[in-house]
């Protein structure tokens, strides 16, 4: 495959950056989305320019390091990571758009990486369970049935990957937000800090610049984990019975 | 307090009389030594919240918020919905000629009477609507200045993001907003109806809808009202948290029927008049 690439291009956080454009060729179809990247970087490196820089690490789809809007997409046309994308869902002599996700509560570091503490922050407002930490408890002590089960893991899902803040209009991270308050909240273990997490949460998301939520939807349909929309309304449920 | 006293002394003087859990507590075997520190847990849970106890620290903690203010606007649509029902209905009556809708008009602000007085029940509609709509736009206005501010930098690659009705849901409010104006111009006060006679409702709606202006003016008005409760009721229930299982489906059919009868219902009267069923 030959392709066209328009890739942002930025030395720092406080220069101001372009798209550039550049030519791969010998792309394989079976290639993923970051290794047409890093054959893109190897040509750059031998001509002696600047390798796009981008986050990757396990390029398994789990550590939700990678990240890029590709066509205007958070993690490109597929429901996935960007490193499980793979090339064949582009056609040859495709002109394929890469930009960094774009929120003010994601400064850009260089070229295509983002500076994403603020989802840490929100985490660390709320995001864990308070208790004495040792060996793992034993399975039975504390039952929790199916459907909660169920609840939490679909919750648990999320890798914080921040494709949904990339995605919706508002620049918004409730999605997020919403896994990680309803995840924990749904289990006998966050039950006593229900109501302290999601307002802390919700205020540090709140501090952080994110934007509100005007339920279009985008999240839901970027997240490559399936976190689905209605968590949303499950964490306005919540916050509602907490401020009361 | 006396007969914990009284027992207290009776027998077990230990225990009874000293007030640290946590020495209770050491006495006691593992098994039972979780009960007080559950509790002491939940104590300090119940201590720990940054909103003040009382009522106003809920609504500060409201206000403050992007979610709360999200209810805010949740609450106040939906107030301002059940009225835009009524009106609706109301309107219909036009179809039955000027005796019944003056008459109904009329209906309206004796209403209540005689422990009300005259146009009472009227004022209190409308102070509560003027609530609803400064509430609903002060929080639409700060929201949409937050949310355009969280991307400053905007994407290269232009893509069709949301469906029509969610997209227009600012402009969409901006235009009700002035049509509100108008309608009130027009309709109440009638300082730009043809013919504003005060009391005569009727025959101001058909002179209103004689002119060109007035048709264009409603038809998209009312347009414009049906996409904003499409994507505005839906949006109010996910708000306000409603997600039991299955009834995502129903809300999103709900939005649309809601959406259709007003926008149908109002649009009848422009097009009774334009056709000369109501002359």
């Amino acid at each position: 495959m030959r392709l066209t690439l328009r890739i942002w291009r930025q030395q720092d956080r406080d220069e101001p950056g372009a798209m550039r454009t550049y030519e791969v060729e010998d792309i394989s179809p079976d290639m993923s989305f970051l290794e047409m990247l890093d054959t893109l970087n190897e040509a750059l490196i031998l001509q002696g320019e600047e390798p796009v820089a981008f986050d990757h690490d396990c390029r398994e789809g789990i550590c939700g390091a990678c990240g890029m809007v590709i066509n205007g997409q958070a993690h490109g046309p597929e429901r996935t990571t960007a490193c499980q994308l793979h090339m064949r869902h582009f056609a040859d002599g495709d002109t394929i758009d890469i930009e960094p996700w774009r929120a003010a509560a994601f400064p850009v570091v260089r070229d295509l990486v983002v500076d994403r503490s603020a989802l840490d922050r929100v985490i660390g407002a709320g995001g864990y369970i308070t208790a004495p930490t040792g060996s793992a408890p034993e399975a039975h002590a504390t039952p929790v049935p199916k459907p909660t089960a169920d609840d939490a893991f679909t919750h648990a899902e999320c890798i914080g990957c921040g494709a949904c803040v990339a995605a919706c209009p508002n620049g918004s991270a409730m999605l997020f937000t919403s896994a990680k308050v309803n995840h924990l909240n749904a289990l006998p273990q966050g039950a006593p800090e229900r109501g302290t997490r999601v307002l802390d949460m919700v205020g540090q998301m709140d501090a952080e610049g994110f934007g509100g939520c005007t339920l279009a939807g985008e999240c839901a349909t970027a997240c490559p984990k399936g976190i689905p929309l209605p968590s949303i309304a499950a964490m306005n449920r919540e916050f509602l019975r907490a401020v009361r | 307090m006396a007969t914990t006293a009284t027992t207290g002394t009776t027998g077990t003087t230990q225990t009874a009389g000293s007030p640290g859990a946590g020495t209770a507590a050491g006495q006691q075997s593992p098994g039972a030594q979780q009960a007080p520190t559950a509790k002491q847990a939940q104590r300090n849970q119940r201590a720990r919240p940054p909103a003040p106890p009382g009522g106003g620290g809920f609504l500060r903690t409201l206000w403050g918020s992007t979610i709360g203010k999200k209810v805010v606007m949740a609450v106040s649509g939906l107030v301002m919905l059940a009225y835009l029902v009524a009106h609706m209905l109301g309107n219909l009556k036009v179809f039955f000629g000027p005796g019944e809708m003056n008459g109904y008009a009329h209906w309206l602000r004796t209403f209540g009477e005689p422990v009300l007085h005259y146009e009472w029940f009227l004022w209190v509609v409308r102070v509560v609507l003027l609530a609803a709509v400064v509430l609903h736009g002060v929080s639409a206005y700060q929201l949409s200045r937050r949310d355009i501010a969280a991307r400053p930098v905007k994407y290269q690659h232009k893509r069709q993001r949301t469906s029509y009705a969610t997209r227009t849901m600012r402009w969409g409010g901006i235009i009700l907003t002035l049509f509100i104006v108008w309608h009130l111009l027009d309709l109440t006060t009638g300082t730009v109806n043809p013919r504003g006679q005060s009391g005569h409702p009727y025959e101001n709606i058909v002179a209103a809808f004689r002119t060109w202006y007035a048709n264009v003016i409603y038809i998209v008005a009312m347009l414009a009202v049906g996409l904003h409760i499409r994507h505005g009721f839906w949006s109010a229930a996910q708000t306000l948290g409603v997600t039991k299982p299955g009834t995502a489906r129903v809300l999103k059919a709900t939005s649309n029927v809601l959406a259709l009868v007003l926008t149908l219902g109002f649009l009848s009267v422009p097009l009774g008049v334009m056709t000369g069923v109501v002359n």
